[in-house]
């Protein structure tokens, strides 16, 4: 079973060739009492990958545990490709975000491309159409040329690959922080729509029945690449380049239209991405859920160079391939459909009933394993947990408010922050109209796109302010996922389900397991309250850079349904003479807030704090008031506050500006970030019903001046043109850059 | 009237090409994929937006290779309306059926937002339901949009009116005297930068792109009374 | 066997946005007295000896897909080599 050049099973032993795979000793000891005997060099690779953290989940289980996952309309919760919730008339949706970070750090216009391209696959490898894009990015301060060469790059790898392929980029969100400096965070999210009879899954059934190979050859890219997702960065970082695959959206697309058609066929028995541990993940869990083995000849395998061997076959991440599962004796025509898009479809194997993973290579035996142990039996590790020193610090601080000589200056100042500023430059350069669906573009609350041929539509964000979390995990995940369903209350839907990109730092250390933890925690209580079931997900773990790693974010996708197109609503006033209305209760907040980060140059004391009950009660409210039409604009209060919030809901209202009186005092007013407020404009003919049906303060109105004067306690707190605030607010990314 | 929506493997713009005619315009659709050997019973050639084989060597230059290329030459000749936006207009160029070239765009960055373009000639088939210089609203989604053509050419489509499109304002990509669209000598062949198929249906931002199909239907109507 | 090795460049009379992006970044790392960068593009191309006429060939492939003519010049080599 050995080849020649590769080290023997006693010397992968004796000199501890599986650490350098990421196989601790422990695990490898695992490994040889599964199989009674010690695995060849082969073996062990299947094994290092399958029991990675980004394949296995061994470390971040125990609190993946917490999450709910069911709900009435959840079809498919986590472990297959992507998750299902049913949206009615026999329709669902399917969406899942993912994080593709370390390759992005190394080479960011790759790594982010083939982001884009692996979380497509995990949708239309579930039958179902991918309809929209989002992404969720973190980056250091804006500042260096790297950090700026990493966030130029990044971008034009989403829009390189989500254009090519035809799949409008709807929305996103992007935060800069020094956090990131080193380690940016990549997370792209796929939403793709079915109808129920299609849904398909990645199971291997049926004894006897033919294992095919679809799309892109083999090659040598990316080997080990789920092993390197589970490190963290250093100054060798770099050498490993070779670790990072190329995508071929093109080919994708040939491959999205044929898998799409091939789901119609009564042909098909299962399909599997070959994502990441490419063949050995598609395989082993393949036939490990549906309980049966996998056999393939590897000679078999399409192949890209010559002379490879099995080991790296079985590893490569070579993008835009599937798995595929056929009935016995219909293989042709299984061709021939791929033939047509210009493809190659080719049978590797096929099911047996022995669950073994077995390979052979040039007419040897090079693998036997059982699938289970690969799949289902890596360890679970309960890492040790404990609160860090800063943590009871910042509870013991008192609320302070930052000290502001001139309100007007702080606000012009806050929208220059480039975590708050127009995205404009960034989703210009994203096609997110392609497939005329897009009703809400990106710039509002949630994006918006249409169901054609239904009067419905799907609102969809992704969201995490990871600064709240950094000083209060609990708090902070309970604000992420409240914080997304506030978004797609504002655009008129409501929320179905939430899919999670957990992005931490080494959960070795005690001190992250215990940011980890505590997320989840508040994750989960959010998740319950608002009745928005997690069903699926990532988790990205050693984001650090040389032993420092990024806030703990969490990043929220989540998708809502809107019954009725007319009930789609966006952010801007629209028209003078409306009456504009708070909802929520102000106060002196400003833990890990823009304006403390202005004004301190760090973050520090509480997280701001968050009633889930009030919370979803004037979510329902809003839902509730738009649903009756009685709504003009709609918008969430968030980073920099109601100032930054108000001058948000002018940007694009074309000739309008706001008269708005507060109270209290003037810089808590303008820039708390207390959570559960909302904006809102009203017809002055809906006031009545408007105020009968909502909490709300009336606190303004809309004006024909394009201005926007705020009083606090009766006396002027800001009086702006919006020209001003839109040239701050517009200018400020762009600038940046050159 | 029968219209033919062109697919390329790598096309992407094709549903929206067939949803603008049958749910917009309310006439006749048909996808055609590349390998087609025939047009026959189309009254009206569509090329649409996207990749083109992903558009690698250059935008179009792959496509214009595909069987069905033959069929639309054939239909340019017959004096059928032929209309290709984005890839499509990138294909036409690069099949000759149109002159000139595409480029980068000058920002070297693809640009997908809404432009305003000015009605240069609305004496055509494709622009009469148009004011002469009407000023409209139409996305444009692209990364090679920058027209180049040489001075002689430019000449020559300034003579004969066959600049039909021009951006208004901000030019989103460069080109030679902000063009956005041309047509053959002819008349009957236009390719254009900007995507009217995206802006048929108020609920999505705009409707000013619907007028152009409008016109071309029109001038079937008109020419197919005469014959009856 | 043979290798064909392909070099497409711009016209002269063409503006190359891409090699005005490059030139002007080499100048801000330091690099002095770059006058001009033209980007092109560089294929290799390996036709098996088939007797056939291979210059004109190779003209037609430059001349119908490998390169564009209205803005693209091209130029090729010709190598025979020797396949192990």
């Amino acid at each position: 079973m050995r080849l020649k050049l590769e080290p023997s099973p006693d010397h992968i032993k004796e000199e501890k060739i599986y650490r350098e795979m990421g196989l601790s000793d422990e695990e490898f000891a695992q490994v040889e009492k599964i199989l009674g005997r010690l695995p060849n060099y082969t073996e062990t690779g299947l094994f290092s990958v399958m029991w990675s953290e980004h394949c296995s989940y061994k470390n971040s289980k125990p609190v993946l545990k917490k999450f709910p996952i069911t709900g009435e309309r959840v079809l498919q919760g986590p472990g297959e490709g992507a998750g299902i919730v049913d949206i009615g008339d026999g329709q669902a949706v399917v969406f899942k975000i993912e994080s593709h970070n370390h390759p992005s750090a190394i080479e960011p216009y790759q790594g982010a491309a083939t982001g884009v391209g692996g979380i497509i696959r995990d949708v239309f490898s579930m039958g179902a159409r991918p309809v929209a894009l989002l992404n969720s990015l973190r980056f250091g301060e804006l500042e260096s040329p790297r950090v700026k060469y990493l966030f130029e790059e990044v971008v034009a790898g989403i829009a390189g690959y989500g254009n090519c392929i035809g799949i409008p980029t709807v929305g996103g969100e992007i935060q800069f922080d020094g956090a990131y400096d080193g380690n940016p965070l990549v997370n792209a999210m796929c939403v793709g729509l079915i109808d129920h009879k299609d849904i398909k899954k990645g199971q291997a059934h049926g004894v006897g029945n033919t294992v095919m190979y679809a799309g892109a050859k083999t090659g040598r890219d990316g080997i080990h690449g789920a092993t390197f997702a589970s490190e963290e960065l250093n100054e060798q970082s770099e050498e490993k380049r070779p670790a990072v695959q190329v995508g071929d959206p093109f080919m994708e697309k040939l491959l999205l239209e044929a898998c799409l058609e091939l789901v119609k066929s009564d042909a098909l028995v299962g399909i599997q991405d070959m994502g990441a541990a490419g063949l050995t993940s598609s395989s082993a869990e393949m036939a490990s859920k549906a309980g049966s083995g996998i056999e393939m000849n590897l000679d078999l395998v399409p192949q890209r160079e010559t002379g490879m061997t099995p080991y790296e076959m079985m590893l490569s991440e070579s993008q835009e391939r599937m798995l595929i599962v056929v009935k016995k004796g219909r293989e042709q025509e299984i061709s021939d459909l791929f033939e047509k898009y210009g493809l190659e479809a080719v049978a590797i194997g096929k099911v047996t009933d022995d669950n073994m993973l077995r390979l052979t290579h040039k007419d040897e035996l090079v693998a036997e394993v059982p699938a289970d142990a690969l799949a289902e039996d890596a360890p679970v590790y309960y890492k040790p947990s404990r609160e860090p020193e800063y943590f009871r610090e910042f509870q013991n601080m008192e609320n302070e408010i930052p000290k502001v000589e001139d309100p007007e200056a702080a606000l012009v100042s806050l929208l220059k922050q480039p975590t708050i500023a127009s995205k404009e430059w960034v989703y210009s350069q994203y096609d997110h109209m392609v497939r005329t669906n897009t009703v809400v573009a990106p710039g509002s609350d949630a994006a918006v796109i249409r169901i054609r041929g239904t009067k419905k539509g799907l609102a969809m964000t992704t969201d995490c302010n990871s600064r709240y979390l950094y000083l209060d995990p609990e708090t902070g995940g309970k604000i992420a996922v409240a914080e997304a369903a506030r978004n797609i209350v504002c655009s008129g839907g409501e929320p179905l389900a939430v899919t999670d990109c957990l992005n931490f730092g080494n959960p070795e250390k005690p001190e992250i397991f215990w940011q980890l933890e505590k997320a989840a925690d508040g994750m989960s209580g959010a998740c319950r309250t608002l009745s928005t079931p997690v069903i699926g997900g990532n988790v990205s773990l050693y984001n650090e850079t040389n032993g420092t790693a990024v806030y703990p974010t969490p990043v929220i996708g989540m998708v809502g349904l809107v019954h009725d197109l007319d009930h789609a609503t966006t952010q801007q006033f629209k028209a003078a003479g409306d009456l504009i209305y708070m909802i929520g209760e102000t106060k002196a907040e400003f833990g890990g807030s823009e304006l403390q980060k202005i004004v301190h140059g760090s973050i520090f004391g509480k997280a701001p704090s968050i009633d889930l009950e009030n919370e979803t009660k004037c979510q329902k409210q809003i839902l509730k008031v738009i649903q009756n039409g009685l709504v003009a604009s709609a918008h969430d209060v968030s980073e920099g506050g109601v100032a930054v919030a108000l001058a948000e809901c002018l940007m694009d209202a074309e000739g309008l500006g706001a008269e708005v009186e507060l109270h209290g005092d003037v810089v808590a007013a303008l820039f708390s970030e207390s959570q559960s407020r909302f904006i809102l404009s009203v017809k002055a003919e809906h006031q009545k019903e408007f105020e009968r049906m909502a909490e709300a303060s009336l606190i303004g109105r809309v004006t024909a001046e394009p201005e926007l004067n705020i009083m606090v306690g009766g006396s002027k707190a800001v009086g702006l043109k919006v020209a001003e605030l839109k040239k701050a607010w517009k200018g400020a990314i762009p600038c940046l850059l050159n | 009237m029968k219209f033919a929506v062109i697919v390329f493997p790598g096309s992407n713009c094709d549903v929206d090409m067939y949803h603008a005619i049958k749910d917009e315009l309310k006439e006749e659709a048909e996808y055609v994929w590349h390998d087609s050997e025939s047009l026959e019973g189309f009254d009206g050639i569509l090329l649409p937006g996207g990749f083109s084989f992903g558009d690698y060597l250059r935008t179009g230059s792959i496509a214009r290779f595909s069987p069905v290329m033959k069929e639309v030459e054939k239909a340019a000749k017959a004096g059928k309306p032929v209309f290709g936006v984005c890839n499509g207009f990138q294909v036409l160029l690069e099949a000759g059926l149109l002159p000139g070239a595409m480029h980068r765009n000058e920002s070297l960055k693809f640009i997908c937002k809404n432009v305003s373009l000015k009605v240069e000639n609305n004496e055509t088939m494709f622009t009469s339901a148009y004011d002469k210089n009407e000023i409209i609203s139409i996305p444009v989604a692209h990364g090679e949009g920058n027209y180049y053509c040489d001075e002689e050419t430019l000449a020559r489509l300034e003579e004969n009116g066959q600049i039909v499109f021009t951006y208004h304002g901000e030019n989103p990509n460069g080109s030679v005297k902000d063009i956005a669209g041309i047509m053959n000598e002819k008349g009957n062949v236009l390719g254009m930068m900007p995507h009217p198929e995206r802006a048929v249906d108020p609920l999505l931002g705009g409707a000013d792109g619907l007028k152009l199909f409008k016109s071309i239907l029109k001038q079937w109507r008109e020419s197919h009374a005469v014959k009856a | 066997m043979f290798k064909v090795k392909v070099y497409v460049t711009l016209r002269e009379s063409v503006l190359d946005p891409q090699g005005t992006a490059v030139k002007n970044s080499l100048s801000k790392m330091g690099y002095e007295g770059v006058e001009d960068v033209r980007i092109g593009k560089y294929m290799e191309l390996m036709i098996e000896d088939k007797g056939q006429d291979l210059e004109s060939a190779v003209k037609d492939m430059c001349g119908r897909l490998l390169s564009n003519p209205v803005i693209e010049d091209y130029r090729y080599e010709i190598e025979e080599c020797v396949v192990s």
